[in-house]
């Protein structure tokens, strides 16, 4: 059952960027566009984890959407942050590569732990290793695991548990 | 009138803003040292010419335009990542 | 009236754009190693970019679904490419810069491989 919902999801998905991208809706647009997209869905019919390892339940739809907005609120606070420091003459840098870990299982939700950690305040991925994430962070306030873990991971981690578990 | 010259003239200084940005990345994609200081250069830079292309697509007035900026990420993206496997570990 | 209103808009988002990413510039060169370049280059020219195809689309609307299939595929592909040159600049040995406080992944893998034979 899941199977044929994965494989119609990776295809609407597809059809709706070649529609995207055309920007028509004239018949031959679209029948060019409906065959590629089968082919391609034929040919990756594992490969679209975003959709596919996505709970549908309403709970994970609202919880995708705050996401969103907590996400936007992060990159701006990120880039003001940065903005302080490379503006600063004195250059406040204390770098440094922390270890924190991560209650997620589903692989699609680490990547967007790990995407989204590079995208907020001083903090870049480095390295995965199963549930550890290796993060540089420009100003570093400790070194512990545990510390680490509350500053950086569980802000996000509370959103994508629910979308991804 | 009035409103449509103060946008215009918003578009020429974000123009000359991202020029000076391109400028500054140039200068550390140049000086390097290390080859990885390099490739982070060279992706700022597409970055930067993506939003330049664009850019020259409201100039212009041609859509067209952003077609050659979604291909140029796209290409770009591969690009960065092949490279940083050879730094890794060699192809 | 509302068209004008949102030509301003449209330009003074696109100055802002444009601003991070000169931001991201000044970061790439007066940062003291790669792993802070890489920080100040993905951040500042993510938000940078995501700005000014914003700015593009309040100026010319019927450009907004294109404009926003570039912007979200750099919001996903921006970050890893980082992630990837990060982890690789780490493996290769790269220079850090003297004021790193810790750093925690050389140490883990000097204790899962004291003779650093791992390639």
């Amino acid at each position: 059952m899941t199977w044929t919902r994965d494989l119609s999801m990776l295809f609407a998905t597809l059809f709706g960027f070649w529609v995207l991208l055309n920007g028509s809706l004239a018949a031959d647009v679209l029948l060019v566009g409906l065959i590629t997209a089968l082919i391609i869905t034929l040919l990756f019919r594992n490969s679209l984890a975003v959709v596919s390892e996505l709970r549908m339940t309403p709970r994970a739809l609202m919880t995708t959407l705050g996401y969103v907005f907590f996400f936007a609120r992060e990159l701006v606070k990120s880039n003001l942050n940065l903005a302080r420091i490379v503006l600063s003459p004195a250059l406040p840098l204390n770098p440094g590569i922390v270890k924190v870990r991560t209650r997620l299982k589903s692989r699609m939700g680490r990547l967007l732990l790990a995407n989204s950690i590079t995208l907020t305040p001083g903090t870049l991925t480095v390295d995965i290793d199963g549930e550890w994430l290796y993060i540089h962070w420009v100003t570093v306030d400790s070194a512990d695991i545990e510390v680490a873990t509350a500053a950086i991971v569980s802000g996000f981690e509370e959103y994508l548990e629910v979308m991804y578990g | 009138m009035a409103e449509f010259f103060v946008s215009e003239s918003l578009i020429y200084l974000a123009a000359i803003l991202i020029g000076l940005a391109f400028l500054l990345a140039l200068f550390r994609f140049l000086k390097g040292p290390s080859t990885a200081d390099r490739v982070v250069a060279f992706d700022v830079l597409t970055i930067i010419g993506i939003t330049a292309i664009a850019l020259l697509a409201l100039l212009e007035g041609r859509g067209i335009y952003l077609d050659v900026a979604l291909v140029y990420a796209l290409l770009s993206f591969l690009g960065v990542i092949v490279i940083a496997r050879y730094l890794e570990r060699g192809l | 009236m509302m068209a004008s209103l949102l030509s301003v808009i449209g330009g003074v988002l696109l100055v802002a754009g444009a601003a991070f990413l000169l931001l991201g510039g000044l970061g790439l060169v007066r940062m003291p190693d790669v792993f802070n370049r890489i920080q100040a280059g993905t951040k500042a020219t993510t938000l940078g970019t995501l700005l000014s195809l914003a700015g593009i689309a309040c100026l010319q609307p019927a450009w907004t679904l294109k404009l926003a299939l570039i912007g979200l595929f750099i919001l996903f592909t921006n970050p890893l490419s980082s992630q990837v040159l990060a982890r690789a600049a780490h493996r290769a040995g790269a220079d850090k810069s003297p004021l790193t406080a810790v750093d925690l992944l050389a140490k883990d893998q000097l204790a899962d491989d004291p003779k650093g034979d791992r390639a």
